[in-house]
């Protein structure tokens, strides 16, 4: 394995940067995948068959709580990601240790969300919009399911093998995935609950 | 016994009871073959852990050529009962499931499974890499594309076919027009294989931008290795949308969801639009590698460089824009006004004119070349006129106002097969026969390949050209029978004489294998077709780590210049070679995959979230497993590359 030392860890083998290009373009087809749902959402979003529709459902605070968690743990990752090149492996397990922890946290956010819709009458089979609605929101909730796990896999290698080219690449594209999952929540925060709620 | 019950087929007949006992008996029999030649081990270590893209990419051949007879049984079967009028051999409802599944079968388990084996054989080859960029990847898109086309074959035993249509169309595929789990079966089937298709996107762009060897700029690559490029990309983003809307389809169907219904606010024609947003895409991905292999081949027998390299490409990347901009011409005529319409037909029409661009490319190649007709040349030959029939009734239904009298008539059936038999099928025979010596070490049998190529394009002629003047007299497609007073009988009857001539011209070629693994002299040397490009540089047989020295590329046609110009193609010494480790773990993944499936389509819960469980831990595994790979040391390669040079 040849390593080029003018480069950050994890772009120091040609496996790595492989894999980071690799990823960026899994992340263009991840575009793809909440883009078509967003599509269906804005389609389907008025057809709630006399059922509750967004103004009735969405309430700003816990969604505000869901906004300001993920946002903080995005920033907490970039930290990780500094820290992780600067060779700093104690903090930067802290930070993704804290990012996991605000991940936790908007699940759990949004699980409780999820429980006062089904209590309001909005359950998965009312309507087209209440389908959509948690088809799209249930979606990102997965992916940061498995971010929680993948994340605290990452750890727990950096934690036995400590910062190597491998675990290094593996952690900044945690980090790549992380970001893109709060980037998608923004779109969800502007144009499916502020939206919804004007 | 009710838990049972979910599996009898709901339309048995003696035909399917057969079929289960044949299932049976080849399974047997395998298992039977396998144990008495001890070829277990065999098999474990050399084809289901491999991750060599030369062997995954000969996998997915295999797995073509079965999907490519599954598919034509089917299709005789259909222009059987439709030969004459009023004929009894299919009832309703099986003519409705054999048409849904040959259209899913051949194309999405033929034709995609076809590009994959030349993609996956030749572009690693063709750009100087050792392997793909994500091995191990590449594999596991092998067995999920395997096990979804398994998953799917088996419906017509376990349960029943879907019988919607390869299109699938709601409310038609909802559970009050399909019953049976048929339909369950094409939105889990093709969840599976799409995700591997997916992955394989992901990987081969991958492979194409990073690992080209030293000197090959994006405007020195062959023009297959253009093509997959383009390929992959739509792949990567038409991928997605089918994701979604198989998942809110199966959801429809098993969670009582409300996205395709036509009650509370479900839309059906949000299914149609989103599976045409996949779904023209998707015969790009298919034409698109079929364009870059008839180049390859016209270039080489026409002993000339190919004429318009950049205008080739331009061309490929402008039809891949356009191929997500055109979606709504297969519905022109379910009311979305005319305004959406004009702007349709519109961006229908322009697509002409880059596939235009690349006709004249190949005919202003042929143009004073000293043309050579092997079997590859001449399916080439045949396709030029052929396709540009095909094209020429595209544009013809591209005109929104005139599609309200093709709309669902067996013109549109003849339009598609006219640029998907001699488009995309023929390309992949000329290709198969093309690489065959680069792939087993030996050439099919030149003549019995002629006649393959003529009754293939006879046959195709009589069955498909009468297709359009019933489709204008107003056949409907998908309709079982017809009475004796509409006139169609005679044409059908000549369609149905046309299929029987193209199953014969398969049964040749499956006549030509036979012959030329007993016959065929294996005494050819690694360039046999006297090519231009970096493939036939290697040996024959391709050794694992297919170049021993990294290849210096300065032209589009590196290898033709090295054999003419005296290009030095291989410079330096020998160094040991890193290669990545087998592994069984994509195989398993594939059968987990395979019975999650199987449990969904069902809706038998505990196994489906057992199954669920044990994929993640597959995933988790995975991310904890320290793989290196090995090295090939300089003695390992010099004992290999001498002894090859010596067989050639």
């Amino acid at each position: 394995m040849k390593i080029d030392n003018s480069l950050p860890l994890e772009y120091s083998t040609e496996e790595n940067r492989l894999k980071i290009l690799g990823f960026w373009i899994f992340l263009g087809a991840e575009i793809m995948l909440f883009g078509t749902l967003f599509a269906s959402y804005f389609t389907l979003v008025d057809r709630t068959a006399g059922g509750p529709n967004g103004m009735h459902l969405f309430e700003i605070g816990p969604v505000l709580i869901e906004t300001f968690l993920l946002l903080a743990s995005s920033f907490t990752i970039g930290l990780g990601i500094h820290a992780m090149r600067l060779g700093r492996r104690k903090a930067m397990m802290t930070f993704f240790g804290i990012t996991l922890l605000l991940g936790l946290g908007f699940l759990s956010v949004e699980i409780y969300d999820f429980i006062m819709y089904v209590h309001e009458g909005a359950t998965i089979q009312t309507s087209a919009f209440t389908s959509i609605l948690f088809t799209t929101l249930g979606t990102h909730g997965a992916h940061v399911t498995l971010g929680l796990f993948w994340g605290l896999f990452i750890i727990l290698q950096v934690k036995k093998r400590g910062l190597t080219p491998e675990t290094a690449n593996k952690s900044f594209i945690f980090s790549l995935y992380w970001h893109f999952l709060d980037v998608v929540w923004i779109f969800i925060f502007s144009f499916i609950y502020l939206k919804g709620m004007m | 016994m009710d838990f049972f019950d979910r599996f009898a087929i709901p339309h048995p007949s003696p035909v399917i009871y057969a079929s289960m006992v044949a299932i049976g008996l080849t399974v047997l029999a395998i298992i039977a073959g396998l144990s008495y030649f001890k070829k277990w081990g065999y098999l474990w270590r050399e084809w289901l852990t491999t991750v060599d893209h030369k062997r995954i990419g000969i996998m997915y051949l295999i797995s073509a050529l079965l999907m490519l007879f599954r598919g034509g049984v089917d299709a005789i079967m259909l222009r059987a009962q439709l030969a004459t009028p009023e004929a009894k051999l299919l009832d309703a409802q099986h003519y409705n499931e054999i048409f849904s599944t040959h259209g899913v079968v051949m194309i999405l388990f033929m034709a995609m499974p076809f590009i994959m084996a030349l993609m996956n054989f030749v572009v690693p080859l063709q750009i100087g890499a050792r392997d793909v960029a994500f091995p191990r990847l590449n594999a596991l898109s092998f067995w999920l594309f395997f096990m979804g086309a398994m998953l799917f074959n088996i419906s017509f035993v376990i349960g029943g076919s879907p019988d919607a249509g390869w299109t699938s169309y709601f409310p038609l595929a909802g559970n009050e027009f399909s019953e049976s789990v048929g339909t369950n079966y094409y939105m889990i089937a093709i969840q599976i294989a799409g995700i591997g298709t997916l992955l394989t996107g992901i990987n081969f762009m991958t492979t194409i931008l990073k690992m080209r060897a030293p000197g090959m700029t994006l405007m020195k690559m062959p023009m297959f290795t253009w093509s997959s490029l383009v390929a992959n990309l739509i792949i990567v983003f038409a991928f997605p949308v089918l994701t979604v809307a198989l998942a809110m389809g199966t959801m429809d169907r098993l969670f009582g969801t409300h996205f395709f219904t036509t009650d509370n606010g479900g839309m059906d024609m949000l299914w149609a639009n989103l599976f045409w947003v996949w779904g023209h895409p998707e015969v790009y991905i298919l034409i698109l590698p079929s364009f870059g292999i008839y180049s390859e081949i016209i270039s080489t027998f026409a002993r000339r460089n190919l004429y318009g390299y950049k205008s080739m490409v331009y061309s490929m990347v402008v039809i891949a824009a356009y191929s997500f901009l055109v979606w709504a011409h297969h519905f022109f005529t379910m009311g979305q006004g005319a305004l959406t319409n004009s702007i349709f037909s519109i961006t229908t029409m322009a697509i002409a004119v880059p596939t235009g661009v690349k006709i004249f490319n190949w005919l202003f190649t042929l143009y004073k070349g000293k043309i050579e007709m092997t079997t590859p040349m001449l399916y080439s030959m045949l396709f030029i006129p052929l396709f540009t029939i095909g094209g020429v009734t595209g544009v013809m239904l591209a005109m929104s106002a005139a599609d309200y009298q093709y709309h669902n008539t067996m013109f549109l059936v003849a339009h598609f097969h006219n640029v998907i038999i001699p488009g995309v099928v023929f390309a992949m025979l000329a290709g198969l026969t093309y690489y065959w010596p680069k792939m087993f070490g030996f050439m099919l049998n030149e003549k019995l390949g002629k006649w393959t190529a003529w009754l293939l394009s006879i046959g195709f002629l009589l069955a498909f050209m009468p297709m359009y003047i019933t489709g204008l007299d107003g056949q409907a497609r998908r309709m079982y029978t017809y009475s004796e007073s509409t006139g169609f009988g005679p044409w059908n009857m000549v369609s149905f004489i046309g299929a029987a001539i193209m199953a014969v011209g398969f049964a040749v070629l499956v006549y030509n294998v036979y012959y030329s693994v007993r016959y065929a002299s294996r005494n050819i040397s690694s360039d046999p077709w006297d090519a231009r490009t970096l493939e036939w540089a290697t040996h024959t047989p391709v050794p694992e780590y297919n170049f021993a020295q990294v290849p210096q590329i300065d032209s589009i046609e590196t290898f033709w210049d090295a054999k003419k110009k005296g290009h030095v193609l291989f410079k330096g010494k020998y160094e040991k070679i890193h290669m990545p480790n087998n592994s069984g773990m994509p195989f398993i993944m594939g059968c987990i995959f395979f019975a999650w499936g199987f449990s969904f389509v069902f809706g038998i819960w505990v196994p489906l979230i057992l199954t669920t469980i044990g994929i993640f831990i597959c995933m988790a595994l995975r991310s904890f497993e320290n793989d290196h790979g090995h090295y090939i040391s300089v003695e390992e390669i010099e004992e290999t590359e001498t002894k090859l040079r010596g067989a050639n």
